[in-house]
C-alpha cells in the first residue's frame, strides 16, 4: 500500500475469520486507516490481492458492477461518524434502503427508527448531526452501517474521542452485534482497553518497519509474543526493545 | 578553574547567573551552575562548555552541579541539554546527581526518545527537473478535469435514461440556493451596472447630440455581455464557493467516503443537482440581470438626460434583437455549467483538510472566473463570425 512513491505498509498477509472481531491495531501513524480505506474499497493497493469470501476475484480485480454489489455487503463506521450533515438521522439511515429500493416509504422510515433504536438512539429520528454528542454520532454512524444488514462491518476508531464509559458501551454495542446478527466484524483501533474486550483475532502493524510484526488473539499475543515491540504496545510500555 | 560566566542585570548591575567549569585531575569535568537561570536575564551561552567536552582529551565524565541555584525555567533545561546532547555524542559520561529533580525528570523526558536523523530533507530539483514536474502536473490537471466532465456527462445520460440517483430536496435546495437567494445581490450589481454604462455613454454622446443611444449602449451591452458575465461572476463567488466550500468539507469528513461505500455514485448524488440547478437557474437570472440593468440605464437617461422612460425602452427595442437576448442566455447557460463543474470538481477533489477546503475554495473561484472570460472570448468571436 502506498501514497505515489511512499510505502505505507507492504509484506502484508493476514486473513479473517467468519463471525470473528478482528482488530487491527498499531501505533499512529502505522496505517491502520489506510489499510482500512484498502479493505472497504476506497484504495486500490499498489500490489497485492484483496479477497473477499464469495467472489472469484480480488476487490480490485472484479468488474466494478460486481465490486459495486460486494461494497454492500459492507457496513463502514467512519472514525468522525461522516453523518451527511444536511439529513436527520433517519435520513441519513434511510438513504441507503432508498437507493437500493429495499422497501417502501413507510418500511423505510420504521427500519430507520429500528436501526435507531438498535443502537440506543429511539426519538432522534429528527435531530441533525449538528445536535448530538460524540457518542450518539458514533452510533447513529453504526445504525446507517447497519442499514443494509451487512455481512461485514468495519469500524475504523470507534472508540476516538469518546469517554471511557461511552467506549465501553460501544464495545458492547458491537459484541452485540457479532452475536446477535453473526457478523463478521474488522475494527481498527489502537485503544487497549476495546482490544483485550472485544478482539478475537488481530494483526499488529508497525510503522517503522512499514509491515505486520504478530497476528493472533490479542490476549495469547500479550501472553506469549517474545517480540518487545508486541509487549510494548499491549502493555503501554515505554520499552520497545530497540535500546 | 578553566571558564567562568557571569551574567548581570543591566539596570542594576546585580550578578543574577553564574556559570564555572573546570577539569579535575580524575578527569571530571565540574559545571556549577548558580544564580537565578532563567530566560530573559541574558543567559550564558553553553559554547564554552560545549568547546571544552570536546577539547582532546575528552573528559571521562561530566557532574552537573546546581548547589547554588537560585531559580530556573527552560532556559537552565536548553543549556543542559546542549551539554548532554554534546555529551551523548561523545559518549562521555553524564553524571545530574547535582541537579534539581525538575530539572533531572524534565531532561529525562527530553532525552528518552532519540531525535531522528532520517529527516527527509527537501533538496532543491534542479530547473529541467522542476519543468518536467510542472508538465507532468499541468498534464495530471487536464486529465483529471477531462475524466471528471466526462463522469459528470455519464451522469447525466443517466438522468435521462432514468438511472441517476439523486434526492429531489436536493435539487429543489440548489434551485433556491442559486436562484431565489441570488436575486439580491444580482440586482444590485447589474442595476449599478446599467447605471455606470448609461453614464459613460451619456458623457459621450451627449457632445454628438445622440444621447438617445445610450438607451442602444445599455441595451446591447447588457443583453449580449455584460448581464451574463456580471451575474456569471457573482455565481461564481457565491454559489460556486458555496458548492465547494460545501463538498470539499463532506470530504473532510468523509461523508463522501461514506457515499462510496454504500455504492451510491457522488456524481450524481452531489454534482448532478447542484450542476442542473445552476443550468437551468443561470439563465433566468441573466434574463433579471438584463431588466434590472435597463433600468439602471433608464433611470440615468430619465434624470440626467431628459428623455422619458417610454422614449427610453421604445429606443430600446428598437436597438435590441432577439438573437441579443439569446445570445446572452446561450452565454450565462454555458456559465452556469462551467461554474457549476468547476466548483464540484474542486471540492470533490479536495484534501482532507480544513486548510484545503480555503484551497480548493480560493482555486474554484479563480478558475470559474478565468473559465467565464475565456468562454466570452471564445462565443463572442464565434458569434462575430457566425454575425450573430
Amino acid at each position: 500500500m502506498a501514497y505515489g512513491d511512499s510505502v505505507v505498509i507492504q509484506d502484508l498477509n493476514f486473513s479473517v475469520n467468519e463471525r470473528e472481531i478482528f482488530i487491527i491495531m498499531g501505533g499512529s501513524g502505522s496505517g491502520k486507516s489506510t489499510l482500512l480505506r484498502h479493505l472497504i474499497g476506497l484504495q486500490e493497493p499498489a500490489r497485492g490481492t484483496i479477497l473477499y469470501q464469495g467472489t472469484s476475484s480480488g476487490l480490485w480485480e472484479m468488474a466494478p458492477p460486481e465490486r459495486e454489489r460486494l461494497l454492500r455487503r459492507f457496513g463502514v463506521l467512519y472514525q468522525g461518524g461522516a453523518l451527511w450533515s444536511s439529513m436527520t438521522l433517519a435520513e441519513n439511515v434511510a438513504l441507503p434502503l432508498q437507493e437500493y429500493a429495499i422497501a417502501d416509504a413507510e418500511e423505510i422510515s420504521e427500519l430507520s427508527s429500528l436501526k435507531l433504536a438498535l443502537v440506543g438512539l429511539a426519538g432522534f429520528e429528527d435531530y441533525y448531526p449538528s445536535e448530538i454528542s460524540g457518542g450518539m454520532t458514533k452510533r447513529a454512524g453504526l445504525a446507517r452501517a447497519m442499514a443494509l444488514d451487512p455481512d461485514i462491518f468495519f469500524f475504523d476508531e470507534p472508540s476516538a474521542g469518546l469517554d471511557p464509559i461511552t467506549s465501553r458501551r460501544l464495545d458492547d454495542l458491537i459484541l452485540d452485534l457479532r452475536d446477535s446478527l453473526g457478523a463478521t466484524i474488522v475494527v481498527v483501533t489502537h485503544e487497549l482497553a476495546s482490544i483485550f474486550t472485544i478482539g478475537d483475532n488481530s494483526v499488529l502493524l508497525d510503522g517503522e518497519s512499514k509491515t505486520a510484526i504478530a497476528s493472533g488473539n490479542p490476549k495469547q499475543l500479550l501472553a506469549e509474543s517474545s517480540d518487545p515491540r508486541v509487549h510494548a504496545f499491549l502493555t503501554r510500555s515505554r520499552e520497545t526493545g530497540r535500546g | 578553574m578553566i571558564g567562568q560566566e557571569v551574567a548581570e542585570d543591566g539596570t542594576s548591575g546585580v550578578q543574577r547567573v553564574n556559570l564555572e567549569y573546570a577539569r579535575r585531575p580524575d578527569g571530571t569535568l565540574h559545571v556549577a551552575l548558580g544564580g537565578e537561570w532563567k530566560l530573559g536575564g541574558g543567559l550564558p551561552a553553553p559554547q564554552g562548555v560545549l568547546e571544552e567536552i570536546a577539547r582532546p582529551p575528552h573528559p571521562q565524565r561530566v557532574m552537573l552541579e546546581t548547589s547554588v541555584l537560585a531559580g530556573w525555567d527552560s532556559g537552565l533545561l536548553t543549556f543542559l541539554l546542549a551539554v548532554v546532547s554534546r555529551c551523548t555524542e561523545l559518549g562521555v559520561e553524564v553524571d545530574r546527581h547535582g541537579l534539581p529533580e525538575g530539572v533531572k525528570q524534565l531532561l529525562a523526558l527530553a532525552t528518552a526518545v532519540p531525535a531522528r536523523h532520517a529527516r527527509r530533507r527537501a533538496t532543491p530539483k534542479p530547473f529541467l527537473a522542476r519543468v518536467g514536474d510542472a508538465a507532468i502536473g499541468w498534464r495530471n490537471g487536464w486529465r483529471d478535469t477531462l475524466a471528471f466532465i466526462g463522469e459528470a456527462f455519464v451522469s447525466l445520460l443517466g438522468l435521462l435514461t432514468g438511472k441517476a440517483r439523486f434526492r429531489r430536496s436536493d435539487l429543489l435546495r440548489a434551485l433556491q440556493d442559486c436562484g431565489a437567494q441570488s436575486l439580491g445581490i444580482v440586482a444590485l450589481i447589474n442595476l449599478l451596472v446599467g447605471i455606470i454604462l448609461a453614464f459613460v455613454g451619456a458623457i459621450e454622446l451627449r457632445n454628438f447630440g445622440a444621447q438617445i443611444y445610450v438607451a442602444h449602449l445599455v441595451g446591447i451591452g447588457m443583453l449580449r455581455d455584460i448581464a451574463p458575465i456580471m451575474t456569471g461572476i457573482i455565481v461564481t463567488g457565491r454559489t460556486g464557493a458555496s458548492f465547494t466550500a460545501e463538498l470539499a468539507t463532506m470530504e473532510a469528513n468523509q461523508e463522501i467516503d461514506a457515499l462510496k461505500t454504500l455504492g451510491i455514485p457522488p456524481m450524481d448524488f452531489l454534482v448532478l443537482p447542484r450542476l442542473l440547478a445552476l443550468s437551468l437557474m443561470m439563465p433566468l437570472l441573466c434574463l433579471y440581470a438584463d431588466l434590472v440593468g435597463i433600468t439602471g440605464g433608464l433611470v440615468v437617461s430619465a434624470s440626467m438626460l431628459g428623455i422619458s422612460p417610454v422614449q427610453y425602452l421604445e429606443e430600446t427595442k428598437r436597438a435590441v434583437g432577439l438573437n441579443h437576448l439569446f445570445l446572452g442566455l446561450f452565454m450565462s447557460f454555458v456559465f452556469g455549467v462551467l461554474v457549476a463543474l468547476t466548483g464540484c470538481m474542486r471540492g470533490i477533489r479536495s484534501g482532507r483538510s480544513a486548510s484545503a477546503v480555503g484551497e480548493a475554495t480560493t482555486s474554484a473561484v479563480v478558475t470559474g472566473i478565468v473559465n467565464i472570460v475565456v468562454a466570452t472570448a471564445i462565443i463572442t468571436v464565434i458569434s462575430y463570425v457566425l454575425g450573430i
